[in-house]
């Protein structure tokens, strides 16, 4: 086909899988958080870009400090815990501060956390410079795993798939198996009647907010590994993320996780056939067609608000 | 600095008497050059001082990149004031934000001309800020230096281009790739705009008409995209011979990490790259560049005694840390060639200056000596870095010297 050879394609095909399923697990790590706080509480937090950014800045400094203390090689599990601690603290502060005052003005959310990015990203670069940095990787997370010698699975790409899993799974077990995820439920449900059987719902609200911080934090120190950590990297992320919550349907997380991987391999296959920014515009076409006929996403929430 | 200095003094001298003058003190020529004769068209000169604006972008995204520059004129013009100055006049800095907003850098270059009278500006780095300021430099008949290497097709009597225009990064390189590396088919990537498409333009034309090559592969990435997976497969599966890449941003850090992780690293794939500069390697770190070459007019490691100077002034006014790319080392020479360009006019008028620069060699600039052109472009030479994991490059060819030439013929 084409002038290639079989075992050329036969290799081409599953590098592109991979990258296909790749792309899926950023764009749910990236769009995970978002879903928790755009489908459980309605607040659209522009400022999540920014939250990653923490994450991302965060694992910078660890390396740092990892790199005069010898503990290199490890330290990506200190700087993902610390990123999630950091940004939980943050998106706590910040919906006491900011967004609890402002939960029955949608727009104005919008617009104050717009704001709250313009902000955080100009702390970021008083306090870090404008220049671009880096985070040293460990050894074992650079190049790729090769099952045969025509074939690369990169490895930073794995890593992120598997923090990508272990999240959903985590973000699952909270929602669906434990008590505050109980409570964050009826409270999406039900606002009155959830305060009325004694939830506290301000304080729900502030743990749904910090969480979905947190996660982004994980998000922006996991990226640092395929991606560029600098004041205005958030902007990098926010558009996607957006894209990926509100096509999958802003209340469902299974609907986030549907829309990653039906946008991932989207644009994954288009991307291969079609130039890099004809694929993306061609991806973008697909899910303005789809939801212009289908405007609630993907899995539309079946609650009556 | 002082040979430096003292040089390009008596160049600007007119009178033998006045560089005598010049050489004991430069304060007592401002005597010499009464405000009223040097300055006919009201600009910001008094006795003692001239006003210089500076127009870059210190917040948004562009701060990455506009930083770099910002240092590096302030440092010539504290430099250029420690001398004494120009004409005996001290450098005032009027600076301005442009915010990594095009129109503001219009709104900003109409206040520096029109309120603040500065006599030149030093400024922009983008096209797009260059083009949405140019109509107004033009206008109110101001002077910009402008010091990113950039896509040409420009040319205009109020800017002098401190960087490369597109032909001079390019056609060497290639050249010296095709010859040295024995390339003959090539994969084309860059960055979807304008600098990135024109470049890309001129490499297809050079490789196919005059290196006998072949592209195999054209490729651009909208602004900001991270996600390289399926571009990566593609140049697997055409396994050119050589990368040429132009991509920008947050992009290329992107780019690099996914192209090592995807298992092509230097050993076994060759990349010639025209948007890496020391600034980005910060970025995209040593480790994911190391063997891959840049072709820049300029690398920090260059082995020559004004280049030893300028590091270590650099570092020692912003920080043992600092590193300096292709963009800083041309932007360190704009207040440089303005100082002369008086200097030689007598003059601080905008149209006697214009007049006066073209045909200036600048001995002592970092990257080796430069002359300015009637196009207002410099005639450099171009260097290939091979990227060492460290983050420096190392000079691994030096071509002789190119003539700018912004309007290619054969190339458009």
């Amino acid at each position: 086909m084409f002038g290639y050879s079989m075992a050329d394609i036969g290799n081409i095909v599953v590098m592109q899988g991979f990258s296909g399923l790749s792309m899926f697990t950023v764009l749910l790590l990236m769009a995970l958080g978002l879903a928790i706080i755009f489908g459980q509480m309605g607040v659209i937090n522009m400022a999540h870009g920014e939250f990653m950014t923490i994450g991302a800045y965060t694992t910078v400094l660890i390396s740092k400090v990892a790199a005069n203390y010898g503990f290199t090689d490890y330290y990506f599990v200190f700087a993902i815990a610390i990123a999630f601690v950091l940004a939980f603290a943050v998106g706590y502060f910040i919906e006491f501060i900011m967004i609890r005052h402002l939960y029955k003005r949608p727009l104005d959310t919008l617009l104050a956390t717009w704001g709250l990015s313009l902000v955080m990203q100009q702390i970021f670069r008083s306090s870090f410079g404008a220049k671009e940095v880096s985070a040293e990787l460990p050894e074992w997370m650079l190049g790729s795993f090769q099952p045969t010698p025509d074939i690369d699975i990169p490895i930073n790409g794995v890593f992120v798939m598997v923090l990508a899993a272990l999240v959903t799974f985590g973000v699952y077990m909270f929602m669906f198996k434990s008590r505050w995820g109980l409570r964050v439920r009826a409270t999406v449900q039900n606002r009155t009647m959830a305060g009325a059987v004694g939830i506290n719902t301000a304080k729900v609200d502030r743990v749904t907010f910090a969480l979905g911080c947190g996660i982004a934090g994980i998000a922006g120190a996991a990226f640092t590994t395929i991606a560029s950590t600098g004041p205005t990297t958030g902007t990098l992320y926010i558009v996607d993320s957006f894209m990926v919550v509100v096509f999958g349907g802003a209340a469902s997380i299974v609907g986030t996780i549907a829309s990653a991987f039906g946008i991932a391999q989207a644009q994954s296959v288009l991307q291969f056939f079609m130039t890099s920014s004809m694929g993306k515009v061609s991806t973008l076409l697909v899910i303005v067609t789809i939801l212009m006929m289908k405007p609630e996403g993907l899995f539309a929430s079946k609650l009556r608000k | 600095m002082s040979t430096l200095n003292r040089r390009g003094f008596m160049k600007g001298a007119l009178l033998g008497a006045m560089m005598a003058a010049g050489l004991i003190s430069g304060h007592a020529l401002a005597a010499d050059y009464p405000t009223a004769k040097v300055n006919t068209t009201g600009l910001a000169v008094t006795d003692t001082t001239v006003k210089v604006g500076i127009l870059h972008s210190a917040t948004g995204t562009m701060a990455i990149s506009e930083t770099g520059s910002i240092q590096a004129e302030k440092l010539a013009i504290e430099q250029i004031n420690a001398m004494g100055g120009i004409l005996g006049r001290k450098i005032e800095i009027v600076q301005e934000d442009g915010a990594s907003d095009w129109p503001t850098f219009a709104e900003k270059a109409k206040k520096l001309l029109e309120k603040d009278k500065v006599a030149s500006v030093m400024g922009c780095w983008t096209s797009a800020s260059r083009k949405a300021a140019l109509p107004v430099f033009e206008k109110d008949n101001g002077l910009l230096f402008y010091p990113t290497f950039y896509e040409g097709l420009e040319q205009s009597k109020n800017v002098f281009y401190t960087g490369q225009e597109a032909t001079q990064q390019i056609l060497a390189g290639l050249d010296w790739i095709a010859k040295e590396k024995k390339a003959k088919t090539f994969y084309l990537i860059g960055s979807d705009y304008i600098w990135p498409r024109t470049s890309m333009k001129i490499a297809r034309k050079h490789i196919e008409q005059h290196l006998g090559g072949k592209v195999v592969g054209e490729e651009y990435i909208a602004l900001g995209d991270t996600q390289f997976g399926s571009v990566i497969n593609k140049i697997k599966l055409k396994k050119p011979d050589v990368i040429y890449a132009a991509v920008v941003g947050g992009s290329n850090v992107a780019w690099f990490k996914q192209l090592n992780a995807a298992g092509l690293n230097s050993s076994k794939q060759t990349m010639l790259t025209i948007s890496v500069t020391e600034d980005e390697v910060l970025g995209i770190g040593g480790e994911n560049l190391a063997g891959f070459y840049s072709a820049m007019k300029y690398f920090q490691s260059q082995d020559n005694d004004s280049n030893k100077k300028f590091v270590e002034a650099f570092k020692k006014r912003w920080g043992k840390d600092a590193v300096i790319g292709d963009v800083t080392q041309a932007a360190y020479l704009g207040p440089w060639l303005y100082k002369a360009a008086v200097e030689r006019a007598g003059s601080f008028d905008v149209d006697k200056v214009q007049a006066a620069l073209p045909g200036y060699e600048f001995k002592d600039a970092p990257e080796g000596p430069v002359t300015v052109e009637a196009n207002h472009h410099l005639t450099t030479k171009l260097r290939i870095g091979q990227w060492g994991k460290d983050g420096q490059a190392k000079v691994v060819y030096t071509s002789g010297y190119i003539k700018p030439d912004p309007f290619p013929k054969g190339y458009q």
